[in-house]
């Protein structure tokens, strides 16, 4: 890879609350790759599954502010980390190529958006831009003897004419990330199931099923960790963690991280700088683990 | 069970409609019900999506509005990755709820509840305000019970903040709502 990597930053709402955490580890880890990040300067919210599910034109304008934001600072190519923020933003961006639909969204915003930004997530740019071997280079403290499941939730990559990336039913990228740090990967059979989304708290029977299946799924094949790229997803699996233990009668205690966050540590930041106090289900032991397998079987 | 008289009840225009606004078309599905196969949320929908799709083919608008399944579908997008016909189901899903809403239906409260309360958050203050559309769903629906467990989970992690983070730009936003009101005559 030649050349900076350049990007307009779009953190989203969770990125400033609940998944804090996955903000700051994914700022850290580009710092450390050589990614420059500019934020979109006073970006406001995608709307998220909200808005898609009142009206089409609402929800493109909320994403349409944005991206005529990054059109403002003179970018290319906007980078979010998560999915929903992604899916909302390429949406708008794919739905606002049809003139007729572009003049619509336009009327409701103060300034018009020209159709010119892409939008990718931030894994997207890290394996197609940057490359999982230029990652491996610069693995400092290698995640041996750590088995992962890598979770991606249903629409990182999903529906594959809109997000143009990676395999719809059988995503790798997170996969070859977790390989290059050194980690154990597991094949995880529900990589692309939903966790029961925003339903947990209107609905939060939905989201006992859907991620108790999850967690169940990701111990039976000897996981000692999931990795996940979404903040929804993280969220549900791990604050959730010991609701859905007494919804379902089940123990679990496994730890979710974002996969910048073991990235981080395996490139040397330390745990402080990715943010793993600000997990509910603690990573302590989890952690402690990683490179001893090895020294133990060398006996 | 339901029995459908289709020669008396297909409502033409509601068919018409959900193929204007959706850009689908309807009667390429043929009923492999491998969007069903593959909704997680089938367990909990009282009409399976592949009959929702059928019932929209036959025209039978208020089996369908008032169904719950519109409301919770999750827009995971399995059924629209896996048509073997290329029909954007979950687009559809999304319209019904557009017409479902503007005809007064709302089959699942809670989840409306939880949408529109986040939809306030936005805008009033540009961004989702965690704790503030929390509180907005417990004042809508009454039930103050909601997560509370959750609260000695996340409150000493500093991650739920009381106090939102505006945007400058917020009047931007307020408009584009004000503006979409207007515009649908809402």
């Amino acid at each position: 890879m030649s050349g900076t990597l350049n990007y307009a930053y779009y953190p989203g709402c969770s990125g400033t609350g609940t998944s804090m955490e996955y903000d700051m580890s994914t700022r850290a880890v580009c710092s450390v790759l050589g990614i420059k990040l500019s934020d979109v300067p006073d970006w406001s919210c995608c709307g998220s599954t909200p808005a898609h599910t009142v009206d089409h034109t609402l929800s493109s304008a909320l994403s349409a502010r944005n991206l005529s934001l990054v059109e403002d600072m003179g970018m290319e190519t906007t980078i979010t980390p998560c999915p929903s923020c992604l899916t909302n933003l390429k949406t708008s961006g794919k739905r606002m190529e049809k003139e007729d639909f572009r003049e619509k969204v336009n009327k409701l915003l103060d300034k018009p958006y020209n159709g010119t930004v892409a939008t990718k997530s931030v894994l997207q740019i890290l394996v197609e831009d940057l490359g999982v071997e230029a990652i491996r280079e610069k693995v400092v403290k290698p995640l041996e003897g750590l088995k992962v499941a890598a979770y991606y939730g249903c629409i990182m990559n999903r529906p594959p004419e809109v997000m143009e990336f990676d395999d719809p039913e059988h995503p790798m990228s997170m996969d070859n990330i977790m390989e290059a740090l050194g980690a154990d990967v597991v094949p995880f059979p529900l990589k692309v199931e939903c966790c029961g989304a925003s339903f947990g708290i209107p609905r939060k029977d939905l989201v006992m099923k859907l991620s108790g299946k999850l967690l169940d799924a990701a111990e039976d094949i000897g996981a000692q960790a999931i990795v996940t790229a979404c903040p929804l997803c993280q969220m549900n699996l791990d604050l959730r963690q010991g609701q859905i233990n007494m919804a379902t009668g089940s123990h679990h205690k496994i730890p979710v991280f974002y996969y910048t966050q073991l990235m981080g540590l395996a490139l040397g930041l330390t745990e402080k700088e990715v943010g793993m106090g600000k997990l509910c289900v603690s990573p302590k032991a989890v952690l402690k683990a990683i490179g001893r397998k090895e020294k133990t079987s060398a006996k | 069970m339901e029995t459908v008289n289709i020669t008396t009840s297909c409502d033409q225009q509601f068919v018409d409609l959900v193929e204007e606004e959706s850009g689908q078309t309807l009667n390429l599905c043929y009923q492999c019900g491998n969007c069903t196969a593959g909704c997680p949320y089938s367990f909990a929908y009282d009409i399976p999506v592949s009959q929702i799709m059928r019932l929209l083919q036959l025209g039978q608008k208020e089996t369908v509005l008032k169904s719950k399944s519109i409301w919770l579908c999750a827009t995971c997008e399995s059924c629209t990755t896996r048509c073997p016909n290329n029909i954007d189901v979950a687009h559809i899903m999304d319209v019904l709820r557009h017409i479902a809403r503007r005809e007064g239906y709302a089959s699942v409260k809670t989840v409306k509840s939880f949408w529109d309360s986040f939809l306030d958050s936005v805008e009033k203050h540009g961004r989702a305000f965690e704790m503030g559309l929390l509180v907005n769903y417990i004042l809508r629906t009454g039930r103050v019970w909601t997560d509370l467990d959750l609260g000695p989970k996340i409150l000493p992690k500093g991650k739920l903040h009381f106090n939102p983070n505006d945007v400058q730009g917020k009047e931007e936003i307020a408009k584009i709502f004000e503006r979409f009101k207007e515009g649908s005559g809402k």
